[in-house]
This record gives C-alpha cells, structure tokens and sequence, in this order.
C-alpha cells in the first residue's frame, strides 16, 4: 500500500504549484522599449558658449590685487601656451649649494646644548661648522 | 510617402524644422524646430527614395552637441525657446558636436550654476545671509562660504554689502545657493566688494557684450583713468574711479554704450580725453 505520492503526481503538484506562483506575478505586458540614445545635451550657462571674461577688472594700477588676478583668471581661459619654461632662477645652484652647505652650521648651533655650542667655530671661509672634538672619558684618580 | 509629407507640410508652415546651419546668425522665434546637421543629411533628397551610400559612415556616431541657452531638445531637434540670432560654436577639443545657443536680450536675470553675480545683503539670519540677486528669491549664503572662514572666525559681511560670488545651486525648484570661493577653497577674487563705488543695472545681453575677449569698448575704457570695474552676470556693474565724477562719467559710458555706434563712442572717446 502506498501512503505518499506517486512520483508522477508529485511531478504534476509541484508544476501546477510553481504555475500558481507565476501567474501571481505582476509583469507589465509592454514591448521592451529601447532607450533612444540622446545626443543634446542642454545647459543654460553662457559660459560655456561664449568665452567671457573674468568679471572684476582694474585698469591702470587702481586695485594691483585685481590686476593680478585678471592676468591669472584670463591667463587660465586661454589654454594656448603651457609655458614650462624653466622659472627664472634668482638665485644659482651653485650659490643654494652653498648656502645649504653653512645653513647646516647654523641651524644645528641652534639646536646644540649650551655646552656643545662653544664647540661650533669659524672655519675657512667663515662658514660655523662644529669641530669635532674629543669626548672627555673618566680619570680615574690616581693614588 | 515623401508627397503626403509635403503636402502636410505646406498646410503647416510655422512646422516646417530648418536646418540649424542655414539659420545660424539669423533670427529665430520661439517655436521654431531645428533640424542637426547630421539629422538633415539623413531626411534627405526628398525625391528619391533610396539614401545615397556613404562611405564616411563612421560620421554619424557624432559627438554630443550642446543646446545653450534659448534652446531645447525635442526628440532629435532643437525647439527654439526665446527669439534672438541663433550662434554656433565649433567644439574646440574635437569631441562633441558644438554648441547651438540664442543670442537674445532681456533684464530680467534666472540664476544659473555657475555664474558670477554681483549681490546685495539684505538680511542675516543665523548661519545664512540672504543676498538679493535680481532673481525670483534671494539666494543664501553661508557665512563657511569665505576664504579663510571657521565658526569662530565669521567674515566681516554687514546687511546692504555688495558680494562678488558664483552659484552652486541654481535651478528652478530650489532656493539658489551661492558662495564665494571656488573649488578649491581660494578667494579668487570673489567676496565683499570694497567701499565706496557706484552700482548700476544693464541689460544681460551688455554684459555679455563687455565680457566678450574682443571688446574694443573695455579697452577704451581703461586708458582714460585709473578705474575699477566688476561685472555680474545678472546684470549688475560696480564702478570705482577716483572722484565721484570720473565714477559717474564711466556709468554713464556704459549705460549709454549699448545703444550706441562704433563712431559715437569714438566721438565721445575723444571728447573725453580731450577734457
């Protein structure tokens, strides 16, 4: 005697259950639309159909901020030349060597403990460079 | 096919969509359609029913094109919505098709994203200035909105301040925002506009006019005193000379310029140098 189900009438309960399932769902019964693809875009700005100015303007020297700000701002709208030439050097390397070379000097006597700092002295050129000099070691005492 | 249509078309006239680039620097009224080139091309030789075999074809995934200000999209053309010269500018980067605008004249300033615009506090409340920019509402301000600005330090801006700042909020279902730095949280330029100076309103389409990076008038301005000048977008011009003459002189110059020939300006130029 068989209790439970025959396999075939399993089969068809659980097709006439999952059929159930699906015709409860919602679908909208529309043609796949396609989304056209647009090809405008709108923009209300003028700025970008018009190349206007910077709006604060200052003429012969009355606001130098202004001035300056007006060669920046118009300089940044005319993208022709990306002038990478080499900024002019007011100083030479040569002479930043140097000074980097003396800078050491002065900067670690600054740092240099109140004894340590008698041992920075002028050297050649008068550049402060520490001398280096011998630690003192312990004595002993002799009898 | 193409007969029906035509005859459709005679029937309406004002429906009949031009090309954009036969109308370019012409006048336009609202309610115009306008046809892109590329868009033209494909209506084509009416007549004949067949299109004519192109081997370009890679032309038609054009670039995006830009409809300005006075224009709108409308399906695949563009709708006119204000009357003016219609102007095209060739995209300069090489993407995208250009940029179609109207050129048109009006007072009446709409806050757009972006713009420079001069300002007027006309109330403090709280964290927020209200400035009024010539729009439907006064846009807000934040006081943060500053160079240099912290909850303790608060710029110094009083009620009846004149600001120099752009938009960051602009459209029309929302209060517009401004502030007075850029992004990368300089000044530039913008904030409180100093003392003294004179405030007069023009038409937007002279600002433009003045902005624009030919502008001999700007030029002749400036070699006649020491001035100072800012331009908003709404409208707005602030002047600054030395006396109160010379400041009165210059509104007057470009008030009257709009209106004016190349030749009366260069006669009254002159007059002025004279004197």
């Amino acid at each position: 005697m068989q209790r439970g189900l025959d396999s075939e009438t399993r089969k068809q309960l659980e097709e006439e259950e999952k059929k159930i399932i699906s015709e409860e769902h919602w679908y909208l019964d529309l043609p796949e639309l396609k989304e056209k693809e647009c090809f405008i875009i709108e923009e209300q700005s003028f700025l970008l159909c018009e190349d206007l100015l910077y709006g604060r303007m200052s003429f012969r020297g009355f606001n130098p901020e202004v001035e300056k700000l007006m060669l920046q701002m118009n300089a940044k709208n005319k993208v022709e030349e990306v002038e990478s030439e080499a900024v002019e050097l007011d100083v030479s390397d040569e002479e930043m060597a140097r000074r980097y070379e003396t800078l050491v000097g002065t900067i670690g006597k600054k740092f240099a403990k109140k004894r340590d700092r008698a041992n920075y002295e002028e050297d050649e050129n008068g550049h402060i460079k520490p001398t280096v000099k011998v630690k003192k070691m312990f004595l002993k005492p002799q009898d | 096919m193409a007969e029906a249509v035509g005859a459709v078309a005679e029937s309406l006239p004002g429906d009949r969509a031009r090309a954009a680039r036969t109308v370019l620097d012409q006048v336009v009224l609202p309610g115009e359609e306008l046809l892109l080139p590329e868009q033209e091309d494909a209506e084509g030789p009416g007549g004949a029913g067949e299109r004519p075999l192109r081997l370009n074809a890679g032309t038609r995934s054009r670039g995006r094109v830009v409809c300005g200000p006075g224009l709108r999209r409308c399906g695949d053309r563009l709708l006119v919505t204000k009357c003016g010269r219609l102007r095209h500018k060739e995209p300069g980067g090489g993407s995208g098709g250009g940029v179609y605008w109207v050129d048109s004249q009006q007072k009446r300033y709409v806050p757009v994203k972006g713009d420079h615009v001069i300002g007027i506090v006309t109330a403090k409340s709280g964290d927020i200035f209200k400035v009024d920019v010539g729009g439907s509402e006064p846009a807000s301000l934040s006081y943060l909105a500053f160079e240099g600005a912290t909850k303790r330090n608060r710029p110094n801006v009083q009620v009846g301040d004149l600001i120099y700042g752009q938009f960051v909020v602009a459209n029309k279902d929302m209060e517009p925002e401004m502030v007075c730095i850029d992004s990368c949280g300089r000044a530039s330029g913008m904030g409180v506009i100093g003392q003294d100076g004179l405030l007069f309103k023009v038409t937007l389409g002279l600002i433009r006019k003045l902005l624009a990076p030919d502008c001999e008038i700007l030029q002749e301005v400036g070699k006649l005193y020491p001035l100072e000048i800012v331009f908003g977008m709404n409208g707005r011009i602030w002047v600054k000379a030395k006396t109160i003459q010379q400041t009165l002189i210059l509104a007057n110059i470009l008030e009257a310029c709009e209106h004016m020939t190349a030749d009366q300006r260069k006669q009254i130029f002159s007059r002025l140098a004279e004197s």
